[in-house]
């Protein structure tokens, strides 16, 4: 055994997205251990929950994330749903649902942009990042928001998507679909992405399952896991299949991303397709009084909201167990003998939120 | 709406250890652990699942009360555990990476066991 020396790698760095420190126990260029910490952003927004009605909560919960924000506000509220015993109307869930997979497809595109700059692979990165505008332009267009929406609401959403709209947002993804496809052969094919990538970071299927990886770090192990294959909102309409590759390296975690967007594409038509007439929300009288676990999948993986309430307009306990959280303790698994180098891409893999993951 | 069968099962704290082994042998996997304040005693909830069938091992504890680590079994449970010390001040035995209280380091130390003060400024005061 060689010397070994600590590494501190955080939580501001220049290839660090997020602010998590790991100490890293090297062996010359190779790391033995990885000691992730965070608590470097940590806001408090689960105690605010005892300070705040339950219905303007929503508003807070959809702060937790710049990027899932949207799916935090639904998660939070198909909870409060749940205990209230309120009967969403079909079209708020399908419209829910749409802005649902755009903000999987903004978010992906984000970070498939990343993932080209930590490669080096500059046109890429800008090529991800163009085609994210185009959706954000449509986020923007239907909910006056592009990173915070403040859309959904407790028993449905605030603003409805007229049909014309709908329309017209189906066949701007249909122009820009070819993009995507060829932004994703880039992703699948290129020799750089693929020398970078393949075999990097490997977690194995049972590693996944043990260590509780979620979102497309357990896909990309070969884990068929995908909170919407319960039905959640609309989904149990749409035909969703989950999108799953084996290999458990950085590439398959990365080629989950860039399928998923073109999954989100499909959904967003046939949601179109099939979008029911009728209300959007439903009204809502009383207070909570119970408690229930929802989930949710967030372009980050599978989202909990667990929501204790006592019939009194402020909540008990709110707690968020988002999927950045649960997959650090993957990380630490697959940084275990690779090379210093590599860390960067590593950690971009599990496409950290610290944001999310400390609330 | 999404209506997943979600199981709570309360157990004592001693067979805590002996139950999540059960479940780790039938091949569940760990959602989360979450704490919940009540007056004077705490809930903590193991949720665990295989597919989307989701069970809670919850237990009841009081300030002073010693818990086991599940992290002997579930590798990846040291980071709930942590946050539950760091957050609530109760006491985990037995950790398997032990931050010391450094995992989430609040202004106010332990807020959800002691509420921090919010004191309202003036107008026209230094924020």
């Amino acid at each position: 055994m060689g010397n070994q020396i600590v590494v501190p790698f955080g939580p501001q760095h220049p290839v660090l997205p997020e602010p998590i420190h790991l100490d890293l126990v090297m062996e010359d260029e190779r790391v033995v251990e990885a000691v992730p910490t965070i608590g470097y952003v940590h806001r408090g927004l689960e105690k605010l929950v005892e300070k705040r009605d339950f219905k303007d909560y929503v508003l807070i919960a959809e702060r937790i994330c710049g990027i899932c924000s949207f799916t935090h506000s639904v998660t939070y509220c198909n909870a409060i749903e749940h205990i209230m015993g309120i009967e969403v109307p079909p079209r708020a869930q399908f419209i829910r649902t749409i802005w649902m997979e755009y903000s999987r497809m903004h978010s992906h595109l984000l970070w498939l942009g990343l993932a080209a700059d930590a490669m080096g692979f500059e046109n890429l990165f800008m090529n991800a990042w163009r085609l994210r505008e185009e959706i954000l332009d449509d986020m923007e267009a239907t909910t006056g928001g592009r990173v915070i929406q403040g859309s959904s609401k407790v028993g449905g959403i605030r603003l409805d998507i007229p049909d014309e709209k709908l329309g017209e947002m189906v066949d701007h993804l249909k122009k820009i679909r070819p993009l995507l496809e060829e932004s994703n052969r880039i992703f699948t094919h290129d020799q750089t992405v693929r020398h970078r990538m393949r075999g990097l970071g490997v977690l194995s299927e049972k590693d996944a399952w043990d260590l509780g990886a979620v979102g497309p770090v357990a896909r990309g192990s070969g884990c068929d896991m995908d909170v919407r294959s319960s039905g959640y909102s609309a989904y149990g309409e749409l035909g969703f299949k989950p999108v799953v590759f084996t290999h458990g390296d950085c590439l398959d975690r990365c080629l989950v991303r860039s399928e998923e967007v073109l999954a989100s594409v499909d959904l967003v038509e046939r949601a179109v397709a099939k979008m029911p007439d009728g209300p959007i929300e439903e009204k809502v009288k009383g207070n909570p009084n119970g408690e229930y676990f929802a989930f949710s999948e967030q372009p980050r993986g599978e989202c909990m909201h667990y929501v204790r309430a006592n019939g009194k307009k402020n909540i008990v306990r709110h707690r968020v167990r988002t999927p950045t959280f649960t997959n650090i303790p993957p990380l630490v698994k697959m940084l275990e003998g690779i090379e210093m180098a590599d860390v960067p891409v590593v950690v971009l893999t599990i496409d950290p939120c610290i944001g999310c993951a400390e609330r | 709406m999404i209506e997943q069968k979600h199981t709570i099962i309360e157990i004592a704290v001693t067979d805590l250890l002996k139950t999540v082994e059960e479940y780790h042998t039938k091949g569940n996997r760990l959602v989360q652990i979450g704490c919940t304040p009540l007056g004077d005693c705490y809930e903590i909830n193991y949720t665990f699942t295989t597919a989307w069938e989701f069970e809670s091992l919850r237990i009841t504890v009081h300030d002073g009360d010693e818990i086991p680590s599940i992290s002997g079994i579930y590798w990846g449970a040291f980071i709930y555990e942590n946050e539950i010390h760091d957050l609530f001040g109760l006491t985990v035995t037995g950790m398997n990476v032990d931050f010391q209280g450094h995992l989430i380091e609040t202004r106010v130390p332990t807020p959800f066991k002691n509420p921090p003060t919010v004191t309202k400024v003036p107008k026209g005061g230094d924020a």
